[in-house]
């Protein structure tokens, strides 16, 4: 969604400087998996604050509702049952959405300028009025998030809430959460708080447990601590090491505005060969044998 | 000048009218295509309606090729087979290219060029399809798994590339080869033109070798 800003990092398909004359402080949302209990409170908050609705769906005998992201659930709980040791069931409820990362793929992909933007506070944000629907983001997503929506073929996703932040309130997620598992801040602090919840999260036996912040991605603004760091996976499919790719990287790199350079230089190619070389004529010998023609 | 008995047909109406319906979406799926290969190239998309538009049109022109082109391959494939005499034309290409066509051997209806880069555009054709539907979000993106769509995005950047430069490639041949887009304008070439460029089709069209 869009704000008037002046504080754009990034703008996609756009080759020259944004509006970057104030500078604000990066920010970081931590998501605690070890403290979330699965009220989905978080969910109907990113609704309620939004303003979207999602069409009710059918009760798939777990507690997933709905199943997957959508263009209205830009923030969905995933639960996965996990049994490391036997007889020792673990619940682990992941909050999935936008990760807003600090080389994001959607805006590497996306074609349209100015439909992808990061904001120097690490803010990755869709403003649709700028979106064609192509779903490029789609396929340059790591996470595997955005939705095109059906009613108006655009994208959305999380904003982290760009619009509370940039009036100086948390997301509404984090507004929200009862047991403090959302927390948001700037982001040594929050980077400070994660490693301190690792701390504690050890010395209650889990020595596996850590944060996940991936660097194939520059790092995210949206960060989970994690009783099993070693194991991202087993959180529903949390990527070990995402990245933007090498198919994206080869198809949205260097290769392109070398590819239209290649092409200019055909079209050089032909001009300078004709003025060289000259037309490809009928010879005269053959012109006089068929001078009827003429 | 239509109706000048000496003139050789080269083109039926129907093949001249299908050239042009290929010609015509190529052109315009060169130029939606491109507003969204490279932000330099985006502003072309004023031409097709602003940025939704383009991205609505590009894939139907892209079908409306796909069958204008595939006539053209069932019309062409069996005249395009490649022959010893062409690889000895091909091997003789600089010699062509520098403007000296004494020892090229004889050509029929196309030339070895013209047959190599008829299968080239084939096969980017064929690229461009396949790639085309995979990365259709509205329609068909949802049926392929990312990995599958991120490789269909590069492909069909690549032979888009390739079939622009090949395309470049043949507009110039037919501006370098006076007389050639007659052909394809009005379907009947000059006899002189004709023994000059594809002596064995001449030969041919003349009663010659059967
Ligand atoms: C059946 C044929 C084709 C289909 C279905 C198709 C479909 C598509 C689609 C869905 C896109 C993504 C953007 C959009 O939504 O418009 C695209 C991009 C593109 N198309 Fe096609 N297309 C076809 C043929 C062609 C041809 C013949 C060319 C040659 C000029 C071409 C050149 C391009 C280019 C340059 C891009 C941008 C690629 C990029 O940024 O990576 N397409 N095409
Ligand atoms: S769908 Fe919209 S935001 Fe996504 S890449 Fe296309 S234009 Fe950009």
């Amino acid at each position: 969604m869009a704000l008037q800003s002046l504080d754009i990092k990034r703008r996609s398909a756009t080759t020259t400087p944004s509006p970057s004359q104030r500078q604000t402080q990066e920010v970081l949302k931590l998501i605690d998996v070890s403290k979330c209990i699965g009220c989905k409170a978080c969910q109907v908050a990113c609704m309620e604050w939004n303003d979207t609705r999602d069409a009710i769906g059918a009760n798939h005998g777990v507690y997933d509702n709905p199943m997957d992201l959508t263009e209205n659930s830009w923030t969905v709980m995933r639960y996965a049952e996990l049994e490391l040791e036997q007889g020792k069931l673990e619940w682990l409820i992941r909050k999935d959405g936008c990760m807003h990362c600090a080389e994001p793929g959607c805006l590497k992909a996306c074609p349209a300028p100015g439909a992808v933007v990061q904001y120097s506070n690490g803010i990755v944000d869709f403003h649709e009025e700028n979106c064609i629907g192509c779903g490029y983001c789609i396929t340059g997503c790591p996470f595997n998030i955005p939705r095109l929506s059906k009613k108006d073929s655009k994208v959305y996703k999380c904003t982290l809430c760009s619009d509370r932040v940039a009036a100086g309130l948390e997301p509404a997620c984090v507004k929200t959460c009862p047991t403090g598992a959302i927390v948001f801040g700037s982001k040594e602090d929050m980077i400070r708080h994660a490693e301190e919840r690792v701390v504690d999260l050890k010395s209650r036996g889990f020595a596996n447990a850590g944060i996940y912040n991936p660097q194939g991605v520059g790092g995210t603004h949206v960060i989970y601590v994690l009783q099993h760091a070693d194991r991202p996976e087993v959180y529903c499919g949390l990527p070990r090491n995402p990245s933007i790719g090498p198919m994206v990287e080869l198809w949205k790199g260097a290769a392109k505005p070398l590819a239209s350079l290649g092409l200019a230089m055909v079209v050089a190619g032909a001009a300078f060969h004709y003025v060289t070389k000259g037309p490809n004529e009928v010879s005269a010998e053959i012109e006089k044998e068929f001078e009827d023609e003429k | 000048m239509k109706n000048d008995p000496n003139k050789i047909l080269r083109y039926t109406p129907f093949e001249r009218a299908n050239h042009w319906l290929a010609a015509i979406s190529f052109i315009l799926l060169a130029l939606s295509g491109l507003a969204f290969f490279h932000p330099a190239f985006y502003p072309l998309t004023q031409l097709f309606g602003g940025g939704v538009w383009t991205r609505i049109l590009h894939p139907f022109i892209g079908v409306l090729m796909c069958l204008s082109f595939g006539v053209m391959f069932f019309n062409y494939r069996k005249l395009n087979v490649m022959t010893p005499a062409d690889r000895e034309w091909l091997s003789h290409v600089r010699e062509m290219v520098d403007g000296d066509d004494r020892h090229m051997p004889e050509a029929g209806k196309f030339n070895g060029g013209q047959k190599l880069l008829f299968w080239l555009l084939v096969a980017s054709m064929a690229l461009l399809v396949l790639s085309g539907i995979v990365i259709w979000r509205s329609y068909f993106a949802f049926l392929f798994p990312a990995a599958v769509i991120r490789l269909a995005s590069v492909v069909h950047a690549v032979a888009a590339t390739v079939m622009i430069a090949l395309i470049i490639f043949h507009i110039y041949a037919a501006i370098w080869t006076k007389e050639s887009i007659d052909a394809m304008l009005y379907g009947h070439v000059r006899r002189a033109w004709a023994k000059q460029h594809h002596t064995a089709w001449f030969r041919q069209m003349m009663g010659g070798d059967k």
